[in-house]
């Protein structure tokens, strides 16, 4: 008896392999929470922006990867959130326990407004309404001057954690891992649930879905609503990082970054997320960091390539795995750690 | 001059400057035409032309008609690398990965030129006479005339040619039902490559009359995204809604320069686009075409 | 259980369909035949609520459901597979079949996000449900945590028929169930057809034109012939019809196979 119950246990993956995954997420988080005592500033300076990355690359991944509705004005809702906190505090003083949900709701709104008349409609129409998105937010950013002060942008005090002030790298760190923490656990539930499996109806087979009762224009309006929700916090918790906003922040190139960051992650996976928006948050250093030694050596300033290079890598980067390998650094990941389990098997 | 001068004055020199954009929208269409891809890098293949203008009749000192000639082969050179090493891998997935590599090989130019010219302005030699052109008391400036009747002598003849021609027949053939194209011995290849030409050809010429009308910059592209927004709600079916299209989109952002600060110009087309969104979901002529997608 | 009154359907001038009446009765396996072209699909279009015939109705126990969207049907406990599998790749045998039971489910996207007791529960019950009743059921055990796509196509087609019993429908709708298999696996899948409606008393209407499948499992047959209906009756005496004979022996493509 106990022994038929054994084997059943080991024959179901998911019971199999929960303790050593408990395991790993323990050892992960101890990592992530000593780090600031350990690493330099510096490090914890990137790890707090790869952090509100992978927020954003969720909420794009929610939409893009999971139900197949494409944004290209993905910057512009993070820009919603950021700029939401900076009004909220400069004019109403509101604290950030306020401010932050509020970014994200303010997002989620206007993202939905946005897609609400091309979410009736399958395919392009939403491609185009998002594209206006970004272009009519970054306008709204820039000549709304008596409320967005223009180029200038808006300064944000720290965020205070009831008298404790984040204003250093180290202290905001700790607020954004544990939203980024949240937010992959509360995708992954959403991913698996209901819900979820109608985002990915809805991808795959629209008209199969709706023979299943899933009300198509529902879930994309959820979908939609969900992924610019995550943006603005995301935006909300840059806002805090960078302690000030501005229109420039959130151009079409962040537009393209997030693209890239979902789809070099592979799309419709919560791991590729995070590991897309690792490697593009990672690589523009990598890319300064080469070209500042490349430079010195030559004697000649490269700084003034960097925005354009990074352009061109992102757009080599989409374009690259779309047609090599579509289901991203997901999947490789994936190769790999099958491969090495067989390997010590 | 009266306000209602006024406003025929601004549709006029509007719908002249629409001229270049309706050329912008005729190689955007020929390509989904017969392929069903929607090019988001129709700007950046604009933009980048631009530059080989540049490069050859400034740079290079070889003049503007050798510099045309350059720029000519070089879009078409560039146009064929990204249909052939981007595109045709991607027949056949879903639209959305080929509208994001289009959109991404608009990323990778824009980046390119960026690196080679740096983000500064530049002027262009001026192939087109500065001399305002007068239709009775209404003043239209020199080389947005000039632009307005070389885009408009282009798109005529490409019409035709595509019209007459036994590459256009093809093509028609082609975008009606690409399985029996097949069948009758059409290489829909081939007919995808040369749509791919048409827009590059379109888009040189574009390229360089707008740095010509404006300047040049690596951001001269992204006024094809205005165009390509609209010209996508105006339905794809038929040249003619596409080409009308262009016309709306440089009519509407003169008349908004007229009642509204200009910077909102940047803006008319997207604006315009959820408008007709939300009145005529099914697009400014009711075509079903793009829903089928 | 389901009553299809009198539909009528054209598109455009074209008509598919004229004064089709399909009444299926609780627990019985009814079955509409037709050569190809017989407007068999165009019928489970109209039934599933994809096409709105011009005249008729189609009532489910009772109710009119003749405008509700396909959705709203399949919350009044109608369901379906389809003729080319429309399986959802990238998710495993027992995702899709999760899918299924869609309608029975209540989780929004909160409960679910924060896994709170509504959604750990309903989510557990419905794994139980699955391995208890359909899993066993069909013989899906050795696969259910296979990527779907990786499956053979007459496992596949199960799969789909797992996912379409999950909301533990009133009616079941089969869209040529044993197309493209071969011997062995139709003489399977009318098995499961079969234990499906002994364990479940579950009404099935079924188009097919696989004559030896329809004849051995069906109580009941309609015969369309051109949009129209020509006969109806039980399996013997549909075979018997000299119309029948006719429709499938002159002019129409699609022999009888039986």
């Amino acid at each position: 008896m106990a022994d038929t119950m054994e084997a059943e246990l080991l024959s179901d993956p998911r019971t199999r392999s929960s303790t050593g995954t408990m395991v790993r997420y323990g050892v992960l988080f101890a990592i992530l929470a000593v780090l600031p005592f350990v690493a330099p500033g510096y490090w914890i300076y990137f790890a707090g922006l790869l952090g509100i990355n992978i927020i954003a690359t969720h909420g794009l991944n929610i939409m893009m990867g999971f139900t197949g509705l494409l944004s290209l004005g993905h910057a512009a809702f993070v820009g919603v959130g950021a700029y939401t906190v900076a009004i909220l505090q400069t004019y109403f003083g509101l604290p950030f326990w306020l401010t932050i949900p509020a970014a994200g709701v303010s997002a989620a709104v206007i993202g939905v407004a946005f897609g609400l008349p091309s979410l009736r409609i399958r395919g392009l129409y939403l491609v185009i309404a998002t594209l206006a998105a970004q272009f009519i937010l970054h306008f709204v950013f820039v000549h709304w001057q008596s409320v967005t002060n223009g180029d200038v942008g808006l300064p944000v005090a720290p965020a205070n954690v009831f008298g404790f002030l984040l204003n250093n790298e180290t202290r905001i760190y700790y607020l954004i891992l544990a939203f980024v923490v949240a937010s992959t656990w509360f995708a992954r539930n959403v991913i698996k649930s209901r819900v979820g499996r109608a985002f990915i109806a809805i991808r795959e087979r629209d008209l199969t879905a709706q023979v299943l009762g899933v009300e198509i224009v529902r879930y994309k309006l959820l979908a939609f609503g969900l992924g610019s929700f995550y943006a603005g916090i995301a935006g909300a918790l840059l806002a805090y990082f960078n302690r000030f906003v501005n229109p420039e922040q959130f151009g079409l190139l962040l537009s393209v970054f997030f693209l890239s960051a979902v789809i070099v992650g592979g799309m419709g996976s919560i791991l590729g997320a995070i590991l897309g928006a690792a490697f593009m948050t990672l690589l523009p250093e990598i890319l300064r960091e080469l070209s500042l030694l490349i430079g010195s050596g030559l004697g000649i300033d490269l700084g003034t390539i960097l925005t354009p290079l990074r352009e061109t890598i992102f757009g080599l980067l989409m374009v690259g795995f779309l047609l090599l390998e579509p289901r991203g650094l997901a999947q490789l990941w994936k190769r790999a750690s099958q491969k090495s389990t067989r390997d010590s098997a | 001059m009266s306000p209602f001068q006024q406003f025929i004055e601004y549709s006029i020199v509007g719908i002249a400057a629409g001229g270049v954009y309706a050329l912008i929208a005729l190689g955007i269409v020929v390509i989904f035409k017969a392929s069903r891809t929607f090019n988001f890098a129709m700007g950046e293949m604009m933009m980048l032309s631009a530059y080989f203008f540049y490069a050859a009749s400034v740079t290079f000192a070889l003049g503007p008609v050798i510099g045309m000639i350059v720029a000519l082969i070089g879009s078409v050179a560039i146009a064929l690398l990204i249909e052939r090493v981007a595109i045709r891998p991607m027949l056949g997935r879903p639209f959305i990965a080929v509208v994001m590599v289009t959109f991404g090989i608009g990323s990778i130019i824009r980046g390119i030129v960026g690196m080679v010219w740096g983000p500064n302005e530049m002027q262009i030699p001026g192939i087109l006479s500065r001399t305002p052109i007068m239709l009775g008391d209404i003043f239209v400036p020199g080389k947005t005339a000039r632009a307005f009747a070389i885009a408009v002598v282009i798109v005529v003849v490409l019409i035709a040619y595509l019209r007459y021609s036994r590459a256009g027949v093809a093509l028609r053939a082609a975008a009606a039902d690409t399985i029996t194209a097949y069948s009758m011995g059409i290489d829909v290849r081939r007919i995808i490559a040369f749509t791919w030409i048409v827009a590059a050809v379109t888009g040189c010429i574009s390229g360089v009359l707008m740095a010509n009308v404006n300047t040049l910059t690596p951001h001269l592209g992204l006024v094809a995204l205005n165009v390509l927004a609209v010209v996508i709600l105006g339905g794809m079916a038929s040249i003619g809604g596409v080409l009308v299209a262009g016309f709306i989109i440089g009519w509407l952002e003169a008349i908004t320069g007229l009642f509204l600060p200009t910077e909102f110009r940047e803006i008319t087309p997207y604006v315009l686009a959820l408008v007709v969104l939300l009145v005529r979901p099914n697009g400014l002529f009711g075509s079903r075409e793009v829903e089928r997608i | 259980m389901l009553q299809v009154d009198d539909i009528q359907l054209a598109f455009g001038g074209v008509k598919a369909l004229t004064g089709v009446t399909v009444h299926a009765e609780k627990g019985r396996i009814t079955a509409v035949i037709g050569p190809n072209g017989a407007g068999k699909t165009s019928l489970f279009n109209v039934v599933s609520g994809f096409y709105r015939p011009q005249v008729g109705r189609v009532v489910l126990d009772g109710e009119d459901i003749s405008d509700l969207k396909p959705h709203a049907r399949a919350y009044r406990g109608m369901s379906r597979t389809f003729q080319n599998i429309a399986l959802f790749h990238g998710m495993t045998v027992l995702d899709n079949i999760k899918l299924g039971a869609h309608t029975n489910l209540k989780s929004g996207i909160l409960t679910a996000g924060l896994r709170l007791p509504l959604t750990r529960n309903e989510e557990s019950m419905l794994d139980r449900e699955i391995r208890r009743d359909i899993i066993g059921l069909l013989e899906l055990d050795h696969v259910q945590h296979h990527p779907v796509e990786d499956l053979p196509y007459g496992l596949q087609k199960r799969v789909e028929l797992a996912r379409a019993l999950v909301m533990k429908p009133k009616i079941l709708l089969l869209d040529e169930p044993v197309a493209g298999m071969n011997r062995e696996e139709k003489r399977e899948m009318s098995r499961f057809v079969l234990g499906v409606k002994k364990n479940w008393n579950t009404t099935v209407l079924l188009i097919e034109h696989d004559m030896s499948m329809v004849m051995g499992i069906s109580d009941h047959v309609v015969v369309l012939s051109f949009g129209k209906p020509i006969a109806s009756g039980t399996p013997d005496e549909v075979r018997a019809n000299p119309d029948v004979i006719k429709a499938y022996l002159g002019g129409a493509d699609e022999p009888a196979a039986a």
